[in-house]
């Protein structure tokens, strides 16, 4: 029995759901491989090499794996999956585009954003926006399944597995990558962040929420979140939701300024170790999942907020 | 060119669901069902490439209980011109789910299928993307623009980190992310008319396709309670307890 585990990486440098990935992994085989698909990977194929438990790391490479080109990394993927039991996929963007793709062409029923390994072939996962959690068992011969690595804890350093090449799915003939728009950022990535502070319709305007939530997030080295109403109305940039239908993040400290708590909105932090909430309305629903509630008109608890912490030495 | 779009009927997003004491699913009783949000905003980017005339006919289609045909009519009151139902009680998975709605495109060709990307009961986020396969079509998932042009199609889809933009030979499956429109209301006299629409009712075996389970469900359960509620009074009260009591500054 092995598995197969698909790196997250932007071609640069390996992301820490690959760890989380690999946990997962290891709790069904000990037999652990990682394909790293991409184009010019060398150096998160070293990365991956030092995962601790990792068997071997295949390296497949092309343009369009370079782009997470969903058929280009099926086909990738099928031609490899003869030698696997199960392939663990962190469930990004790029793995929940690719992964029922993958489960189709080999005919198996995929199971996704898995938060717990009960056994080699029963899983936990949410559905119905994190309100109920549903074990299932597959009675697939493979299995293709995607991890929500929030719920893994890393897998560590120290090991020194094998690198090496595989063949890469050739160029695709009817879909063709045309540009990226992606936003760079100094501060830690969301899903991988120990705080974040979000903002919600309450800032207004995109200038308000710049204007508040970023100078609090710098101070805290925080990731800057956001609800789907601040996004919908253009104060922050999409891949800021956090929610049931963007990034599920589970960091030390999460901070909700003026953010009502819809079920949707939960659905995305609230497996965070500790809850902040300000909002001025006492009745918000984000205040019975948060361990600290601030009921705050934002624009004085905040600069207030911003004083105490420096008082702290932050 | 003809645009298919299958539509999910599901609890409705404002529900909380409450999960059966005898732990075998959620309680879905007397609980208010609605069109999928994210097959609203498909069957809306559908009726819009009719209204600019890029399409010609909208077809939606639904594979769920006789109710689904009320999930269906509002699809047709949204503008939509008829509706295929292949009616079961049976809760289908995506693969089952994808191999039906594939064998419906072997009939009905149309030049793109448009759906949302994920059904909020299951949160499985599956189908279009089994069905591209199934298809061996192109697929452009997350979708928060389509521009057709010829037998082409520009996504611009929402990724981590931000947006990027394929361009995909047609046919091809279009998945649909929030931001992509805002679905309109149905008025008065298109709920009317939307009567008259046709509806075909079929049955899974009329499509001769494998839509055994591969999956069993052993339980569902609730997920652990948070201990919320707690509150502060000041930022220097706050500041404080999570330096000193939870030990996260
Ligand atoms: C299918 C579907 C998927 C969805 N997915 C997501 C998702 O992934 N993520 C997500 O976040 N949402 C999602 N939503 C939307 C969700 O239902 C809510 O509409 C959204 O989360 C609301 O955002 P909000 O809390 O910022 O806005 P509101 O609900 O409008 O809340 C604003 C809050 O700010 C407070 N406030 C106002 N002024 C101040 C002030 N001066 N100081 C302090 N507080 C103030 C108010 O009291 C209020 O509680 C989804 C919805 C659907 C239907
Ligand atoms: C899929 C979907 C997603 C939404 N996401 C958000 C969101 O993220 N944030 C947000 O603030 N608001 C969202 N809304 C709008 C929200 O549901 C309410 O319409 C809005 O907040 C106004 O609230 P209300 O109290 O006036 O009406 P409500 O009491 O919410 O609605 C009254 C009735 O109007 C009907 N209705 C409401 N919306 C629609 C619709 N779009 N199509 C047909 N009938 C409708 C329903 O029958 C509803 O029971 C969404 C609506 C829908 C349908």
């Amino acid at each position: 029995m092995a598995v197969l585990v698909i790196a997250d990486h932007d071609n640069a440098s390996l992301k820490d759901n690959t760890h989380k990935t690999v946990t997962a992994a290891l709790a069904i085989s000990g037999d652990v491989d990682v394909l790293v698909a991409g184009q010019g990977v060398a150096a998160v194929a070293a990365e991956a090499a030092k995962i601790a438990g990792v068997r071997k790391v295949l390296v497949a490479e092309s343009a369009d794996l370079g782009k997470q080109v969903a058929e280009a990394v099926t086909d990738t993927v099928v031609a490899l999956s003869s030698g696997y039991d199960a392939v663990l996929i962190p469930a990004t963007s790029a793995g929940k585009n690719y992964a029922p793709r993958i489960a189709a062409k080999l005919d198996v029923a995929p199971i996704s954003e898995i938060i717990e390994v009960v056994d080699a072939s029963t899983f936990v996962r949410p559905i119905y926006a994190g309100n109920a959690l549903e074990t299932v068992q597959s009675s697939d011969a493979k299995k293709i399944i995607t991890v929500r690595a929030t719920a893994f804890k890393a897998a560590g350093e120290g090991g020194s597995a094998a690198v090496e090449t595989v063949g890469a799915a050739g160029a695709m003939a009817h879909t063709r990558f045309v540009s990226d728009e992606i936003v760079k950022s100094d501060r830690p990535e969301l899903s991988a962040a120990k705080i974040v502070v979000s903002g919600g319709r309450a800032l207004g305007s995109a200038e308000e929420f710049q204007r508040v939530i970023e100078p609090l997030a710098d101070k805290l080295g925080a990731a800057v979140g956001a609800s789907r109403a601040a996004v919908d109305a253009g104060y922050a940039p999409n891949d800021y939701q956090v929610g049931q239908t963007g990034k599920v993040v589970a960091p030390q400290l999460y901070v909700a300024i003026g953010i009502s708590g819809a079920i949707q909105h939960l659905a995305g932090m609230k497996d965070s170790k500790v809850i902040v909430a300000i909002n001025k309305d006492a009745d918000a629903p984000i205040f019975q999942v948060a361990d600290f509630g601030l009921v705050a008109d934002y624009k004085v608890a905040v600069p207030e907020l911003m004083d105490e912490l420096a008082k702290v030495g932050l | 060119m003809k645009v298919l779009v299958p539509v999910k009927r599901v609890v409705d997003y404002n529900v909380k669901v409450r999960v059966k004491s005898d732990q075998t699913g959620v309680d879905l009783a007397n609980v208010k069902m609605s069109m999928n949000p994210f097959c609203e905003i498909a069957v809306e980017e559908a009726v819009r490439l009719k209204e600019k005339g890029v399409a010609t006919e909208v077809v939606v289609v639904s594979i769920g209980p006789v109710q689904a045909q009320e999930t269906i009519r509002t699809a047709l009151a949204m503008g939509a011109d008829r509706g295929i139902l292949i009616q079961t009680d049976e809760d289908l998975e995506p693969l089952a789910v994808a191999k039906l709605l594939a064998a419906v495109i072997g009939e009905e060709a149309p030049g793109i299928v448009v759906m949302g990307k994920q059904a909020i009961d299951g949160d499985n986020n599956a189908v279009g993307q089994m069905l591209a396969a199934l298809l061996d079509w192109p697929q452009a998932t997350f979708a928060s623009k389509i521009e057709i042009t010829g037998d082409k199609a520009e996504v611009t889809r929402e990724v981590d980190g931000g947006l990027q933009t394929l361009s995909v030979d047609l046919p091809a499956v279009v998945t649909a992310d929030l931001r992509l429109n805002e679905p309109r209301y149905a008025s008065l006299p298109n709920i009317m008319k939307a009567k008259k629409k046709p509806i075909d009712v079929k049955a899974p075996g009329d499509y001769g396709v494998d839509t055994a389970p591969r999956l069993k469900v052993l339980k569902v359960v609730e997920p652990p309670k948070r201990q919320g509620g707690a509150k502060v009074e000041s930022a220097a009260e706050l500041v404080s307890k999570l330096k000193n009591e939870a030990g996260v500054l």
